[in-house]
């Protein structure tokens, strides 16, 4: 008896340490991990809201110094931020109304058992997740379906995800089959069974695949580039975004050239830097996530766990 | 009532016929899913044509002469190189990093200091590249943070321009991906770890096991499947190792290191207008990731896993 009671107060002892280690451990390096995500976002804040001019001396790293809205100012001009906006918002928001209506109309079909074609059709949609045809291929595609240059290039070639289209079926199929049988025999038809029971019952998957899809479109910018590079009222603010940093760079590499002075007087003339613009554009570009996200996160990691058990 | 009718034996056309809501909701889509993803396929004849835009697919026929160019062009093996060591690193990276991360979260018992680390770690997740390029750009810039904290730890003297060094590209791309992906990775496995046995744990603290070895002889084992299936299947994915990055990334400086073979083919189509030579290396592309996912699919199969399809 005693031994063991020795045995068990040694043991706490030992517990103890560990314990006590370990939680130091575990907060230096979740502290780090934290720090790690967050500063390069603080670090773009500081330099988007500091005299661009002030920003090339350097050592910016915790606060602004001189404080100013000219780079959002400029940037809202240059980029034609207002028009680019309306584009990636008309965008993020077709292809969600229309990537969650078509996919679960199809998933809800092809989960119904008795469906004669259901076999066939399933094969043909989750085949699709491995076939690539490649770059040219897809986009002599676009061309002779003559989508290349108008606004419709964002929405239709990416209507649905066979993952999407796995995680909305697995969800459906949770759903007891008992609470359409009824509406069957009262002769209720699909398409109504469908509108009225599966739509509304999906609500939580739906808002892990539409915040997917809606990041996703928000987020493209390489479809701008092969398809509307030479339509300016098509470009993104991704777009708009990814050709300030192609400039920013090449920017900081001739900066360091010889021809850094007329750099320089370039600079003070118009009072910005692509750098600085830059930073303003991607705060821009960002905000919409960082509000619409938060709200969103119960639902995607389920829906994640979802997608993950397949088939 | 058509579906009432489901449950009695009849012919193939007359159930299809009572079912004509079900093939309306999805054959027409299925039949865009033909279109988007399969038709392109016959896009593949490229490769085996002079290709001209303006001829179309009448373009002349030269066999597999594309390919012979393709294997014998230094810069294809170059790019492979690029390709399999970027992809590499991703994916020993995106394991060991998600891994370890979704062990220490598991750890983490307040619920409030838990789900805020879990909150800010799948941000990244959620920003384009664009966005992640930039924000490299300027953590890696002469007077950036990097080189800051590297001066001070005496690693380095003088501040280096990190996208510059070609050497560094690959580790820069391996980062970048842990930054931005790590926290999304480690849902999967947390929803692993959450369905071992509690009594287990318990049981081995009972016995005296410490926190590491409850982790090495109960956590590690309870997630083991989840980690072989997962690793099969991106196995599979090898010869992707991202676009979007490299292209934003690239510079005259780094792009013996940064070219990967999407790269390859959009430099050789878009720029060149050799849009056969690009059809032919994305080509090969897709077919070594049938194989390998194929392969992967049926390894995991055998080993009595999930099967994606």
């Amino acid at each position: 008896m005693t031994l063991k009671l020795g045995r068990r107060r040694y043991l706490s002892a030992k517990a103890f340490l560990d314990e006590a280690v370990f939680g130091v451990a575990k907060a230096l390096v979740l502290t780090s991990i934290i720090l790690v995500t967050l500063y390069p976002f603080w670090n773009t804040i500081i330099v988007s809201f500091n005299q661009a001019i002030d920003t090339t001396r350097g050592g910016l790293y915790l606060w602004p110094r001189i404080w100013t809205i000219t780079n959002f100012k400029s940037i809202w001009v240059s980029a034609n931020v207002p028009h680019a906006l309306s584009i990636s918002v008309a965008r993020a928001l077709c292809s969600t109304v229309l990537n969650l209506f078509l996919t679960t109309m199809l998933a809800y079909a092809l989960s119904r058992r008795e469906f004669v074609l259901r076999r066939p059709l399933t094969i043909i949609v989750l085949l699709s997740m491995y076939v690539n045809a490649g770059l040219f291929p897809n986009y002599f595609l676009i061309k002779n379906l003559h989508l290349n240059g108008t606004f419709w290039v964002y929405v239709v070639p990416t209507l649905i995800s066979a993952f999407n289209f796995i995680v909305i079926r697995t969800y459906i199929k949770t759903i007891p089959e008992s609470l359409f049988e009824s509406a069957r025999i009262d002769g209720t038809s699909d398409f109504r069974i469908f509108i009225s029971f599966v739509l509304p019952l999906c609500k939580p998957v739906l808002a892990t695949v539409a915040l997917f899809v809606a990041v996703g479109a928000w987020n493209a910018w390489f479809d701008t580039l092969l398809y509307n590079s030479n339509k300016t009222e098509l470009f993104t603010l991704q777009y708009q975004l990814m050709a300030l940093l192609q400039q920013s760079m090449s920017q900081s590499r001739s900066a360091a050239d010889v021809n850094a002075a007329g750099m320089a007087a370039n600079i003070a003339a118009s009072m910005v830097t692509p750098v600085s613009i830059r930073a303003a554009g991607t705060i821009i570009a960002t905000i919409p996530i960082l509000v619409v996200y938060p709200f969103l996160q119960k639902y995607f990691v389920m829906g994640m766990n979802v997608g993950s058990i397949k088939e | 009532m058509s579906s009432v009718a489901i449950n009695r034996p009849a012919g193939f056309w007359k159930r299809l016929l009572t079912q004509r809501q079900l093939v309306l909701m999805s054959v027409p889509i299925v039949l865009y899913v033909i279109l988007f993803t399969y038709v392109p396929l016959a896009g593949w004849t490229m490769a085996f044509q002079d290709f001209k835009p303006a001829k179309g697919f009448a373009s002349p026929w030269v066999g597999w002469k594309w390919f012979q160019y393709l294997f014998s062009d230094d810069l294809f093996v170059t790019v492979m190189r690029n390709t399999l060591a970027m992809s590499f690193i991703n994916l020993v990276f995106n394991f060991t990093f998600a891994i370890g991360l979704a062990l220490l979260l598991n750890e983490v018992k307040n619920k409030w200091v838990k789900s805020l680390a879990q909150t800010i770690s799948y941000l990244p997740h959620f920003l384009s590249w664009v966005v992640v390029a930039g924000l490299v750009s300027s953590m890696l810039a002469s007077d950036g943070v990097f080189n800051v904290i590297l001066k001070w730890l005496g690693i380095i003297k003088e501040p280096k321009v990190w996208l510059g060094e070609p050497k560094a590209f690959w580790w820069i791309v391996g980062f970048t991906n842990v930054w931005k992906e790590v926290g999304w990775n480690t849902i999967i496995y947390l929803a692993a770890i959450s369905s071992i046995d509690p009594a287990l744990y318990e049981a081995a603290q009972i016995d005296g096991c410490g926190r590491f070895s409850r982790m090495r002889h109960i956590t590690l084992p309870g997630i083991k499947p989840t980690i072989v299936v997962l690793l099969i299947m991106n196995l599979g994915w090898i010869m992707e190792s991202g676009f979007e990055i490299q292209y934003l990334l690239k510079n005259g400086m780094n792009q013996d290191y940064a070219q990967s073979i999407d790269i390859y083919v959009v430099t050789y189509g878009l720029r060149n207008g050799n849009y056969s030579l690009a059809t032919a290396g994305g080509m090969f592309k897709s077919v070594v990731n049938i194989i390998l996912l194929m392969t992967a699919n049926w390894v995991s199969g055998k080993l009595g896993e999930e099967k994606l399809v």
